[in-house]
């Protein structure tokens, strides 16, 4: 039996039993005993003070790349879970495009399980849609479920035959587990590295078109709504994205939407000088697009708010623009970009950022924890989202290093992340 | 070693228009090295020139070195299918070794925009862009320039339309900067399918036929369309591009004016451009590449950190 865990005099909010209170949280035995109101020390528990700072449900990143097996040399399983803990996260959603591919129970299996040795956040798998992640043949669903899969996806690139996304959303309801979509139209997309607009055509770098993204996501929503799957869309970076999901939840069709972090703080002008920090793939957009992916998460068309967390290797980012590859690494800086962009002008209040960054997320792909009910997994994120700090990239936990955030100056820090009633971070 | 233009010359949309003219001023003098029966002053006598060339070129390199010789520097050619990038080394690794070998300057063309400015960032060394990607190639840009100054002296209100394959184009883009930076009106013509889709807003106009761009033109800058383009789908054929976009003699026949045209080279005669107006007498095509030596000379002896004033005691040999 573990020692019991006593966050003492916080504030609590919970957007899942509607709470926003000054009070206690008691976690025994890995789960949530009691919350709220003044709790008296059980004997030998530790108590933490944590009066003056928020107390949330453990927030959970459903779109993470943790590259094992496979690059190890660029993140493993247990670093990047370190560094998800290190940015206040409790639980994240390792993608499948690992090399070989998670598309079996075997490394779906490996990858939970090297979650759980190394013992930060917990670690979900996904598994591909499709074998091999080429596209032709759907993988089996049902095996990896029952070997710890909570969705699939073959992100890092589209599922391209609408047939098969069909099947897969049709397949996929007997596991009641959610598709996800790398909404990216390869034909319009292929060569390009950044947003098509102004900022592409003075680099003279081909550019992508928001088009590219939207023509999957009216494509996914439409088929969505003759299968009855519940299609994810990935990472939507457009207005017209936005629109379309619009359009697809009013007409009560199964379908949740996720943005990034990036995609809600900055403009394709960080590309600037050729920065391959700021390369990433759907590409940052313009300000118009920023402002409609915040709006929709303010008016709860965009349901989760998520990192894309995708190390590389330095060397790797330092090279020509546009053979660089794509991504950034996102859970040790999200809830400062989040708590800075969103929450600090007032676009969404603090209940909604941590109900988009964590009950939704629990709900949205079935897992445990968004909530600090009584007899919930004990997982609880303390933050602090006024605090300020400097995002030092040497300073990471993931083994990754390349941010386009470097020097910049956040508000909102996690300062304690306790999984299973465990603290597994605990900021200096 | 930073003279009157900065470190480097990367582009001219880094440029003022007064270095733009400088550059254009200074090439005037050296100009003249090159009409001499002994074409060499001794300015950039002890300096090491390293021309990276990633992707082939012919007249480029070839300008270029002429221009270094010219000015009595040492120079080493390297092509990319004899160098380390063929056994995987990237372009950060070459640039250590270039710094580790002490070279003053290098010149690099290479087939990724942003290159030239990820070389230059990393050495010491002046860099010359020659060309990066679809970004820019500045001393092509600055030649038109010289060009179009020796036919119209000053470019202020002068009316200027790139024609072709703006997409894909660095010159496009160099005389897009320059052009506009010198108060010239700069407009792009060619199938919507080769303009990029936001060029308005780089304050140009854009005329969808050739027949428009001609009656408003006071000279045309007409790029090659190459032939891939036709594959990947950008155009349905050569030959309806030079039914519908090329620069014929039977087109600038109906011109309200003489207009002057120019062509960076190399010309696919019969696609873009007929042969009698390539060789016809408005044409300053072989001008452009008298000025490309010249303007490259300008561009050395400004890098290396000569003095504008001295640019005509450079001329005698005496720098």
């Amino acid at each position: 039996m573990s020692r019991d865990l006593l966050l003492k005099g916080g504030r609590i909010v919970d957007p899942s039993q509607g709470l926003d209170t000054i009070g206690d949280v008691l976690l025994r035995d890995g789960k949530v005993e009691a919350c709220g109101g003044a709790i008296g020390t059980p004997d030998g528990a530790e108590v933490v003070d944590v009066s003056g700072l928020v107390v949330a449900p453990g927030l959970i990143d459903v779109h993470v790349h943790l590259r094992e097996p496979g690059r190890e040399d660029v993140e493993t399983v247990a670093t990047g879970a370190h560094s998800a803990v290190a940015g206040g996260f409790t639980g994240v959603c390792a993608m499948p495009n690992t090399k070989p591919v998670t598309d079996n129970q075997a490394t779906v299996g490996f990858v939970k399980r090297q979650g759980e040795t190394a013992g930060f956040a917990r670690v979900y798998p996904y598994g591909a849609i499709s074998l091999g992640q080429k596209g032709e043949t759907l993988a089996e669903f049902g095996e990896m479920v029952a070997a710890g899969a909570v969705a699939f996806s073959d992100d890092g690139k589209p599922v391209e035959s609408a047939h098969l996304m069909r099947t897969a959303l049709e397949y996929a309801r007997a596991f009641n587990v959610p598709v996800a979509e790398h909404c990216e139209d390869m034909t319009l997309a292929r060569g390009g590295s950044m947003n098509e607009g102004l900022m592409s055509a003075k680099l003279g770098l081909k550019g992508i078109p928001a088009e590219a993204e939207e023509i999957y996501v009216i494509r996914d929503i439409l088929l969505a709504k003759r299968t009855g799957g519940h299609i994810h869309l990935c990472h939507l970076s457009t207005k017209g994205s936005v629109e379309l999901v619009r359009w697809g939840k009013e007409r009560g069709i199964n379908v949740t939407a996720e943005v990034c972090s990036h995609h809600i703080s900055l403009t394709e002008a960080a590309v600037e000088g050729y920065n391959t920090n700021a390369k990433m793939n759907p590409p940052l957009r313009t300000q118009e697009d920023v402002e409609a992916l915040q709006q929709g998460v303010a008016d709860g068309t965009i349901d989760l708010l998520v990192t894309d967390h995708a190390p590389h290797h330095y060397d790797e980012k330092e090279r020509e623009f546009a053979d660089a590859p794509n991504g950034i690494v996102g859970l040790e800086t999200a809830l400062g970009v989040n708590c800075t962009y969103l929450l600090k002008p007032g676009i969404i209040s603090l209940a909604q950022m941590i109900d988009a960054m964590s009950c939704k997320p629990a709900k949205v792909f079935h897992l445990p924890g968004g909530t600090l009910a009584r007899g919930s997994v004990g997982d609880v994120t303390v933050f602090d989202p006024a605090r300020t700090w400097t995002c030092d990239p040497k300073q990471f936990k993931s083994k990754g290093r390349n941010t386009p955030y470097g020097g910049h100056t956040f508000n909102g820090q996690a300062l304690l992340t306790v999984v299973g009633g465990r603290v597994v971070y605990r900021a200096n | 070693m930073a003279g009157p233009l900065g470190k480097d010359l990367l582009g001219l949309a880094p440029l003022s228009a007064e270095q733009i003219r400088l550059v254009l001023d200074t090439a005037i003098p050296f100009r003249e090295i090159s009409e001499r029966a002994i074409k060499k002053v001794p300015t950039l006598r002890g300096a090491t020139i390293v021309n990276l060339f990633f992707e082939a070129s012919t007249r480029t390199r070839i300008s270029f070195e002429f221009a270094e010789k010219r000015l009595s520097a040492d120079t080493v050619n390297v092509a990319a299918a004899q160098s380390s990038v063929s056994k995987g080394e990237t372009l950060v690794d070459t640039a250590r070794n270039l710094e580790a070998m002490k070279i003053d300057m290098v010149v690099i063309r290479h087939p990724a925009s942003g290159a030239a400015q990820f070389l230059a960032e990393r050495i010491e060394s002046n860099v010359i862009n020659a060309g990066d990607g679809t970004n820019e190639h500045p001393t092509q840009g600055l030649l038109d320039l010289m060009t179009l100054r020796d036919k119209f002296g000053e470019l202020a209100g002068r009316k200027i339309c790139i024609v072709g394959d703006v997409l894909h184009s660095r010159v496009a883009r160099s005389n897009i900067w320059g052009l506009t930076k010198l108060g010239a009106d700069v407009a792009v013509c060619g199938p919507r399918s080769l303009l990029p889709n936001a060029i308005e807003e780089m304050g140009v106009t854009v005329f969808n036929r050739i027949e428009e761009a001609i009656e408003w033109a006071d000279a045309l800058n007409v790029l090659r369309l190459q032939l891939e383009r036709m594959q990947a789908g950008y155009i349905p054929s050569l030959r309806e591009y030079n039914r519908v976009f090329g620069v014929t003699s039977a087109r600038l026949d109906k011109a309200p004016r003489d207009i002057v045209i120019l062509h960076p080279g190399p010309m696919n005669r019969g696609v873009e451009i007929d042969s009698d107006v390539a060789d016809g007498p408005h044409s300053v095509i072989l001008d452009q590449v008298t000025n490309g030596v010249a303007v490259r000379m300008a561009a050395l002896y400004l890098l290396a950190g000569g003095k504008p004033e001295l640019a005509e005691a450079a001329k005698k040999g005496a720098p």
